[in-house]
């Protein structure tokens, strides 16, 4: 039967807008031909263009999750300082962006007032760098996965270190991402510190929950380490727990499967990653503490370990030098004697190719 | 709301950092269903695990994705949050807005849902959080009258997503915004219509710097490089050294080539150009002295992604240098190369690297056309264990032949 046409004026895969309509003037008449740029204050940049133009940019820092009443009070300052342009980061700030300077400092008061920190900008020439905004996923909040919660530890680390978003007091950069999750649908995995939540049960099958709602071949099928077999009998799937390394993806599959279990998720802690090819190729994040408990309202173990992190890495790094390059430099074996975190027997891989993580070198430090 | 009804919440609301707690107690002053989300969530907090059900297919007529079904396991406690579905809307790229366009969506969720957003999702789509089954078509229908479309979601091409790019940034080495949306406007139907093995990102980077993380984040990363010499402003260099920047200390001891020297006396910059890497570092602490070379254009990389199945992966180099000028031709052929390879060898729900690592680098560049180069690689294999096509050897000869005449002979 063919399927009931569409009423005349359907509008469908139009796209997004085009991004000419969002620009501010300055940015049209100057596009592609901007000179340099300066850091004028924490939280405050000034693109100088070619023709002598200036454009300024204020970066707020905002929890993400944000209201409509909140996104149109933002407007209101846009529209009032502005000319009604502003811009969203990679990272969840938001930019206001201007170009008259002599109303840079109202702005600011403005944006402060209710309640967003101006911040998260850094000057590589002075090598001062401030601690840009989370990067971080749904949580419990909107997903039906995860084995933490993405708003809150977030909303914790950043009251923890709010003085690095405000001053630009580190060494280099530092990216801290969390992903509620192994699926990482906030893909943290090079970042300088990332937080993923992890599962350590394996799932616990309902057999009818997957009678009436999964396909048994696929499910099988998705395991990567053989830990599913289908029980044809009983149209269900059998779990040999001894394979299993909680990853999830079966419960992706299949609603009948989770391996939700509140006493034992808990949070992974991995360092080292980067994204920028600056010195040193990006590289992936390193599990550094394989677990931590998942501890609401506010995660303070996880607080305190990275801030462990943070602040040795602050304190020993030399100008622009990311974690992972400081670690190269002082070796794993010294990261963990100075962060005080303990080395334990999950830090040694065992899943695909370990091979390339041991060491094959009687180079060492003491 | 009363801080005693949610105590673990409303610790939340506390601190210098902006809360999400006081964005949902926002939404819930207008919209009394949102306490619902407040109540279900505060339980959450007490219960260490997800209120939310697996799943759930809604959309909007023609669409496969661009929509996520959530249903709570509270629907009685917490009627307001029963359906809790989520629209990810299609940003403009770079994510730069007027005023007006983002109160026209304020306007459009406040009617049709919940009032709460995230600006923005992981991908880089407006997410806009919490609504019913019936309000889907009728949300999106004004969205669309208003410009705007959905982004993907499920077994799609997902929303591409690019850095500020020329807008605003004097790093650009190409034009990430056009790129951006000429990608996701050629693909609308790939957007929209789940029909591949898993998942595919694109993601456009302006320099090495790569603000949006494509190495790491997306299948098809586009970033921007050159290939000639690093252009230097001699008196801008005199400018830096003399506000007292250390330029030997920062800039020549951090090259990780070593390929720049730094004369103390005349305070003037020279680069080996042919040993340099192009990582940006001098550049990004010397920006008025130095920029990227005029032959610019990207490096194509391939295969970024999270754990999810067989480990992470940061992009691999597949194309070195390619010129990066509208329409893009060469940059589509070479995306639908990949995705005919991937529609014909890709198992369910495996990611392009993992279908690489299965069918070989070996195979896949010869199957999307691309040539081998030294850059794509960190090292040669340290095994001899390749495979040869027929066409490389000489007609073949059995040994036993061989032997067995020699005996015959004696």
């Amino acid at each position: 039967m063919a399927s009931e046409p569409f009423e005349e004026e359907y509008i469908s895969d139009i796209g997004p807008p085009h991004y000419e309509k969002m620009l501010p003037p300055v940015i049209k008449k100057n596009y592609g031909k901007w000179a340099y740029h300066e850091v004028v204050k924490p939280g405050v940049l000034v693109h100088v263009a070619e023709s002598g133009d200036k454009l300024y940019t204020v970066r707020v820092g905002s929890p993400r999750l944000l209201s409509i009443y909140t996104i149109r009070e933002l407007c209101d300052i846009a529209d009032k300082y502005c000319d009604g342009y502003l811009r969203f980061t990679s990272r969840n700030n938001v930019e206001f962006l201007l170009t008259d300077e002599s109303k840079i400092d109202a702005l600011i008061e403005e944006v402060e007032k209710i309640g967003f920190p101006v911040g998260g900008t850094w000057d590589a020439t002075k090598a001062k760098y401030g601690l840009s905004n989370i990067v971080h996923t749904q949580g419990w909040i909107h997903c039906h996965t995860p084995a933490i919660d993405a708003s809150g530890p977030v909303k914790a680390l950043m009251d923890a270190l709010f003085d690095h978003f405000k001053n630009m007091d580190l060494p280099g950069l530092c990216r801290i991402s969390l992903a509620c999750c192994l699926n990482m649908c906030g893909a943290v995995h090079a970042s300088d510190i990332s937080l993923v939540g992890i599962h350590r049960t394996p799932p616990s099958v309902d057999d009818d929950v997957v009678r009436r709602t999964c396909e048994l071949p696929s499910t099988v099928a998705s395991c990567p380490t053989g830990a599913l077999r289908p029980d044809m009998k009983n149209k269900t799937i059998k779990v040999d727990e001894s394979k299993c390394m909680y990853c999830g993806n079966c419960y992706t599959m299949c609603p009948g499967m989770p391996l939700f279990d509140p006493e034992n998720g808990g949070v992974a802690i991995l360092a080292g990653g980067k994204l920028s090819d600056a010195r040193s190729p990006a590289r992936l994040s390193k599990v550094v503490v394989p677990y931590l408990p998942n501890n609401p309202p506010r995660w303070p173990e996880v607080v305190d370990t990275i801030k462990a992190i943070l602040e040795t890495w602050a304190a020993e790094a030399k100008p622009h030098e990311r974690i992972g390059e400081w670690i190269d430099r002082i070796g794993w074996e010294k990261f963990f004697e100075k962060t005080g975190i303990e080395f334990r027997v999950q830090l040694i891989d065992d899943f695909r190719q370990p091979r390339h993580t041991f060491r094959a070198t009687t180079q060492f430090r003491w | 709301m009363s801080n005693e009804e949610f105590p673990l919440l409303s610790d939340l609301k506390k601190g210098p950092w902006p809360s999400f707690v006081t964005e949902i107690e926002k939404t819930a002053e207008k919209k009394p269903e949102m306490r619902d989300l407040l109540k279900q969530l505060e339980r959450s907090y007490e219960d260490k695990i997800t209120y939310w059900k697996h799943g759930g297919i809604v959309s909007v007529k023609g669409y496969g994705g661009g929509v996520i079904g959530r249903y709570s396991f509270l629907a009685k406690e917490c009627p307001g949050v029963a359906e809790f579905h989520t629209m990810r809307v299609n940003q403009p790229a770079g994510w730069f807005y007027t005023t007006e366009a983002l109160r026209t969506i304020c306007d459009i969720w406040e009617k049709y849902g919940s009032g709460l957003t995230n600006m923005h999702g992981s991908t880089g789509d407006i997410i806009l959080l919490g609504t019913t089954t019936p309000n889907l078509q009728p949300c999106f229908n004004e969205l669309a009258k208003n410009g705007w479309d959905l982004g993907g979601s499920g077994s799609a091409l997902r929303t591409p997503s690019a850095c500020a790019g020329p807008a605003r940034c004097e790093f650009a080495c190409i034009d990430t915004l056009d790129i951006c949306y000429e990608l996701t406007i050629t693909y609308q139907d790939e957007l929209h219509r789940p029909m591949w093995p898993y998942k595919f990102k694109f993601k456009i980077a302006g320099c090495p710097n790569d603000c949006v993380a494509s190495k790491a984040r997306s299948d098809f990363a586009i970033v921007g490089t050159w290939k000639d010499e690093i252009k230097i402003n001699q008196e801008e260099v005199k400018k830096y050294a003399e506000a007292g920047v250390d330029i030997k200390g920062q800039v020549v001891d951090n090259c990780p080539t070593k390929c720049i020297e730094y004369d103390e006396e005349k305070k003037e910059i020279k680069i080996d150009n042919s040993n340099c890497v192009r990582c940006m570092h001098c550049i990004n602490v010397l920006p008025k002295a130095l920029k990227p070379g005029d032959e610019r254009g990207a490096t194509i990389l391939m295969g970024g992604k999270a754990p999810i199945l067989e480990g992470p992966v940061m992009s691999w180099v597949i194309v070195p240098f390619m010129k990066m000028e509208p329409p893009y031709e060469e940059l589509k052929e070479l995306s639908e190369a990949v995705w005919d390879f991937w529609d014909e060898n890709g198992k369910f729900r495996e990611r392009l690297a993992e279908l690489i690592e299965r069918v070989g680098m070996m195979a896949f560049l010869e199957a999307i056309g691309v040539e081998p180069d030294p850059r794509q690689i960190k090292e040669p294999r340290a095994n001899p264990f390749y495979f040869w096509r027929e066409e490389d050897l000489k007609p073949r000869t059995d040994p036993w032949e061989i032997w067995r005449k020699a005996e015959k002979e004696m």
